[in-house]
């Protein structure tokens, strides 16, 4: 018959390269933005993050490569894909860059005391353990700072769910961060903006450029299955 | 090429006119269905297996397909799927050991775990172990089906002493079974491991997902010994709605489409048909996307297609049988088959099975002897004995 695909080893269901083989020292930077506008100050936070996690990381001669996923663009995908198991490519290419992160940047505006409903459902298709174990630097962004512990009390929780490793910094950036407020009392003025994010940027990229490059796969190519021999199955393991 | 209908038997209201089937109309137009789809040339029927509304495909499918054998000739009586999880596996064993004794051989059956919820604690079961029931369960299954005396201990089920099935499968062969999954590798492998055949059912996923589960299996199957990775069996499923011309297709399926409980309020007919296997659109169509799905998976011995669905008035099914019958099917089989190798064996029938079996060329579960996963095997249990006596 003519030519199956090689079928080779079990590694060759969609198995992963090594890495990425032009730049082995790259570190892929997932930044997920849940910011609704356009411009977006999630987006505009996500951005500074992922800057100053990338200053960091080839200071360290570790080349960032750094994906960005608008949830805006992805809106309508999402919710078709939360009442239909079909994906539209968009939203799969999407949930297979952050399954492949070495790095996550995941920012969301303040809604109604925590995340936005977008972002939640974002994260609602990826699957539990695609995630497992990165790092996660998370951001957020809210009218005033009296908001700023919603990326402990919402954010926090949801990347534990995920089995990521939370950074213990977070960066909350409050409309007055973005500027400097006329006759602001000093009592009430919190360490610059600017600051904050080179210094959580830095904590991200120092976590991710101490662990390998995690495997990659060729783009578009599905996650590999993994398979359990069928005695193991038996056996009950 | 084997070419069948399959139905979930759901009871769904024509959005065009607000008409609800009764349960029993559904019922009795489900014979309908598949006497007609006999008559069309379709080779397979097979029914689901439901235990919630609003669907009224039979909780043991043996009893719609046991009446279906007396109303029809030729037709293959199949399922899609059997639960192998919640159901006892001696009573699946008895039951179509004995459905295949009144339907002459033409019976075979595919498993599936279920994606209900609420049935699994119905049967006392826990969803959590879906795979390993799956697993034990068939195990049991295949056992019974294969062997006189069975003693049977296992997590799931109260154990078996010298427990012998009655009726014994017909002619001593028992029904092919094809594993039904959509995502769990465990079940390809499963499927590789005993040799038996692999079902995809296709119809809401993306071809990438279907190419790799269909490769996982043909691989393990090389691997087990039981053939050829291509010579190994494959179905698949898929969804038409057709007319002569196919901007009528569009027009008079989209309410349908646009209402139907698993379609509707998601993405637009034209996103779907362009991600799924679903073809709207002429008879030639729905021809050039069947043929593409041999691209896909390589050559493949059934393809299943879901007609009766979203409320579409039974006529309207009959009338699409119609068509898929005169100008589909026949240019199908012509195309796949001159495409076929000839070493790429046609789907099983009671008859082959029966040869095989007198030939003595049972699928050996896990591998006969000389196949790599034996020889893997015994290289394992030489060094487990080497380190053994090192250890000593």
């Amino acid at each position: 018959m003519e030519e199956l695909p090689d079928l080779g080893g079990p590694e060759a269901f969609g198995a992963p390269e090594s890495t990425d083989p032009f730049t082995p020292q790259a570190r892929h930077l997932v930044v997920v933005s849940g910011g609704l506008g356009d411009p977006s100050s999630s987006r505009q936070l996500a951005d500074r993050l992922a800057a100053a996690a990338s200053d960091r990381l080839s200071a360290e001669e570790i080349v960032p490569e750094v994906h960005v996923v608008e949830l805006r663009l992805l809106a309508t995908d999402i919710a078709e894909a939360m009442v239909n198991p079909s994906r539209s490519e968009a939203l799969q290419a999407a949930l297979e860059e952050v399954s492949q992160a070495d790095g996550i940047i995941a920012v969301s505006p303040t809604f109604k005391a925590s995340y936005s409903g977008l972002f939640k459902s974002f994260w609602d298709l990826v699957e539990d353990d695609a995630v497992r174990d990165v790092p996660v630097l998370l951001g957020a962004t809210g009218g005033t700072p009296r908001h700023s512990l919603m990326i402990d009390t919402a954010m926090r929780p949801l990347f534990s769910y995920l089995r990521t490793k939370v950074l213990s910094s977070g960066i909350f950036a409050a409309s007055d961060d973005w500027g400097e407020v006329e006759g602001g009392q000093a009592s009430t003025r919190t360490t610059p903006l600017q600051t904050r994010i080179a210094a959580a940027g830095a904590d991200l990229a120092s976590v991710v450029g101490r662990f390998p490059a995690r495997p990659r796969r060729a783009s578009g190519a599905p996650a590999p299955l993994e398979v359990i021999p069928f005695d193991q199955l038996l056996r009950g393991e | 090429m084997q070419f069948g209908v399959f139905t979930i038997g759901d009871i769904t209201t024509d959005p065009t006119n607000g008409t609800t089937p009764t349960e029993h109309q559904r019922i009795k137009d489900t014979v309908r269905i598949a006497q007609h789809a006999e008559q069309a040339g379709f080779e397979v029927f097979a029914t689901g297996q439901h235990h919630n509304p609003p669907f009224v495909a039979p909780g043991n499918p043996p009893t719609l397909l046991a009446f279906l054998a007396a109303q029809t000739q030729k037709l293959i009586l199949s399922t899609a799927t059997t639960l192998i999880t919640t159901m006892d596996p001696v009573r699946l064993a008895e039951d179509y050991s004995y459905l295949q004794h009144l339907a002459e051989g033409r019976v075979d059956l595919t498993m599936g775990r279920g994606n209900t919820g609420p049935v699994y604690p119905w049967f006392g079961k826990d969803i959590r172990q879906g795979i390993p029931l799956a697993v034990e369960n068939y195990h049991l299954l295949h056992r019974l089906w294969h062997e006189e005396n069975v003693d049977w201990q296992g997590r799931f089920r109260t154990p078996l002493q010298d427990f012998t099935l009655t009726p014994r499968p017909l002619d001593g062969v028992a029904p092919f079974v094809w594993h039904g999954s959509i995502r769990s590798a465990e079940i390809a492998e499963q499927a590789a491991y005993y040799g038996d055949g692999f079902f995809h059912n296709n119809i809401f996923w993306n071809k990438e997902h279907v190419i790799q589960m269909v490769q996982l299996y043909r691989q393990r199957y090389e691997y087990y010994g039981h053939g050829k990775a291509h010579h190994a069996y494959v179905a698949l499923g898929g969804q038409a709605f057709m007319r002569k011309n196919s901007q009528d297709a569009v027009n008079e399926f989209r309410p349908y489409f646009d209402n139907a409980p698993v379609y509707g309020h998601g993405p637009s007919l034209e996103q779907f048909t362009r991600m799924t296997p679903l073809t709207v659109g002429s008879p030639q169509q729905v021809i050039e996307r069947t043929l593409s799905f041999r691209d896909w998976v390589g050559d493949y011995q059934r393809q299943m297609f879901l007609i009766d669905h979203a409320g579409l008035p039974t006529d309207v099914v009959l009338e699409q049988i119609d068509l898929f019958g005169e100008e589909v099917l026949p240019v199908l089989r012509k195309e796949f088959a001159a495409l076929k190798p000839a070493d790429v064996p046609e789907a099983p029938t009671h008859e082959f099975l029966v040869a095989r079996h007198e030939r003595g060329e049972d699928p050996v579960p896990g591998g006969a002897e000389g196949s790599q996963a034996w020889k893997d095997a015994q290289e394992r249990a030489e060094k487990a004995q080497a380190s053994e006596k090192a250890g000593a």
